[in-house]
């Protein structure tokens, strides 16, 4: 594929993603918005799999240690979101629940 | 290509497929609290799969940093998550945002390096979508950590004007657009440490003049930009996933942000171009306010919630910070077991970012079913005996709905005023963050009790227990 095939092709995934967020995240009652941002925010660390690669595949020292930076930092996110995520919605409960 | 990976190309986009349907999945399951938190672990497996696949797939090198990144990472991660308090919570998504981002400016920049390094130029494209990644990601972590400092109180709550902060903003739009030119024609890393030195200048611009009521538009449209740098991130490494699951992160971001603002009955550019209840609110503090109210001990307002039949709980962020949930909880349960209907109304700006209030009454066990929304509850005060205002202000104020010269004209509040009587929790008589002083506090069926809102509840609860 061409550079502007492969653009189109990730435009195209881009766009239908936005479309498949927005239909499934209005569905979300406001009680959860919470959870919902934090949730989200662990999803957001997904850039790890970017971190990984550019860690891996880095020639030099600056590329490792920026790619060992940026799985770090990810982590944090991938890690803490999901953790805080069930945190929270543990505590969810409905009246008549123990 | 020589390569020892594990995995095929196929094989490892199969993964990538298989990880954002269970990304779609999970937030669906973040539809209902009963499912809810299902659909966060299915999110959970989703990036397990990510990077699995992304690990047995590509021939990696250098682990002794991947592991030492990953390691520390995930301490960082879990031990915040165990020991930060609900009310704290906004200041946890804030930050968290922001490592999103600059994990996105940083993948970006190892990419260039790596590119550069390579000596076969780059492709126009992937000059864009660098940029793009380290501007948006770089905006997002100053940004964030400027929402941080505000709603932890380290940097002032109120809105900082700079003169000539347009101007200022228009220049650095400038200079990054000349920077991404350059970057394209020319790439090396000085045009990029340029647009990120101008994209982090530019997040503590942009958050800084926002006031704190504010806050939950501003931690919302972070989450989003997060999201959207982690896209802009997958269109440079050609990645699905991260371009799927980042747009996913967007869409909620922006949906949130919308909901807010619509809520204050602001536009976006409203809010981001700062000031609320400055500019315009100097009218409001100009007469001195005369007017009589009525204030009441604890032991007339347990006396009142005794006699009632229904009662609305209405809070707000001084709930937070009085950290009253469980007193309120208590109350609750006191009233409930003397027959009295108990619900809360819960206004979408209420707090310091969405669904705050919800969270923090979970926290103290209040079955959410007994949160009730604006649409929900609106219509319920006029049968209502007394609702009480413990810490909100400005969502409470009927002059949201007559007075058209009111800077929160047209807001959408909750009806407390069509209640029979209403208590109001608050410290003082201080205005509220728009500026404008509540009618609600002047009506004849209005009752100020003044005090911190955890002591005035304790203290009407073990009133109540007497009786």
């Amino acid at each position: 594929m061409t550079d502007t095939q492969m653009l189109i092709a990730a435009l195209t995934v881009f766009v239908l993603a936005i479309f498949i967020g927005y239909e499934v995240i209005t569905k979300v009652p406001p009680t959860l918005h919470t959870p919902l941002m934090s949730g989200s925010n662990a999803i957001s660390g997904i850039v790890i799999v970017g971190a990984l690669l550019v860690a891996g595949q880095a020639d030099g020292i600056i590329g490792q240690i920026l790619g060992a930076i940026a799985v770090g930092l990810a982590m944090i996110n991938v890690v803490g979101g999901f953790m805080v995520t069930d945190r929270m919605l543990k505590m969810f409960k409905r009246s008549g629940d123990k | 290509m020589n390569t020892t990976a594990l995995f095929s190309i196929d094989a490892t986009n199969i993964g990538y497929i298989i990880a954002a349907i269970l990304f779609i999945v999970g937030l669906k399951r973040l539809g209902s609290p009963a499912t809810a938190r299902s659909g966060n672990r299915l999110s959970a497996l989703a990036m397990l799969v990510a990077v699995l696949v992304t690990v047995l797939g590509n021939d990696l090198m250098s682990w002794e940093w991947i592991i030492g990144g990953l390691i520390g990472g995930s301490i960082i991660g879990a031990f915040s998550a165990k020991k930060i308090a609900m009310t704290n919570m906004p200041q946890l998504v804030a930050v968290f945002n922001g490592f999103g981002g600059a994990a996105s400016a940083v993948v970006a920049a190892a990419e260039l390096i790596r590119l550069i390094d390579n000596g076969d130029g780059i492709a126009e494209n992937i000059s864009i979508t660098i940029m793009a990644s380290v501007i948006v990601g770089g905006v997002t972590l100053t940004g964030s950590f400027i929402a941080y400092g505000k709603l932890q109180g380290l940097i002032t709550t109120k809105p900082l004007l700079l003169p000539i902060r347009n101007v200022i903003n228009v220049a650095l739009l400038i200079g990054m657009i000349a920077a991404t030119v350059w970057l394209v024609i020319d790439p090396s890393l000085t045009p990029f440490l340029i647009a990120a030195g101008i994209a982090l200048a530019l997040g503590i611009l942009v958050v800084i003049p926002i006031g704190g009521a504010d806050m939950p538009v501003v931690i919302a449209l972070l989450n989003s930009y997060s999201g959207i740098a982690g896209a802009a991130t997958g269109f440079v490494l050609g990645n699905n996933v991260l371009i799927i699951a980042g747009s996913l992160v967007g869409a909620s971001g922006l949906i949130l942000t919308r909901i807010m603002t619509k809520a204050m009955n602001r536009s976006l550019a409203n809010v981001m171009l700062g000031g609320f209840g400055v500019e315009d609110g100097a009218s409001a503090s100009g007469d001195e306010e005369t007017r009589p109210i009525r204030s009441i001990q604890p032991d007339d307002a347990a006396m009142m919630l005794a006699y009632a039949t229904s009662v609305i709980f209405v809070p707000g962020y001084g709930l937070a910070v009085a950290q009253a949930q469980h007193q309120v909880r208590e109350l609750a349960d006191l009233l409930k077991d003397k027959g009295i209907s108990v619900r809360y109304a819960i206004h979408p700006v209420a707090g310091r970012m969405p669904g705050h209030m919800n969270v923090l009454l979970a926290e103290a066990n209040v079955p959410y079913d007994e949160l009730k929304d604006l649409d929900e509850i609106n219509g319920e005060f006029s049968r209502t005996d007394v609702a009480v205002v413990i810490g909100a202000n400005d969502v409470t104020n009927p002059s949201a709905r007559t007075d058209t010269s009111s800077p929160i004209y047209g807001m959408p509040i909750l009806n407390v005023d069509q209640a029979q009587s209403v208590i109001m929790m608050k410290r003082g008589m201080s205005a509220g963050f728009a500026g404008v002083q509540n009618e609600l506090f002047f009506l004849e069926k209005t009752m100020m009790l003044f005090g911190d809102a955890k002591d005035s509840v304790e203290k009407i609860t073990s009133e109540l227990k007497d009786l």
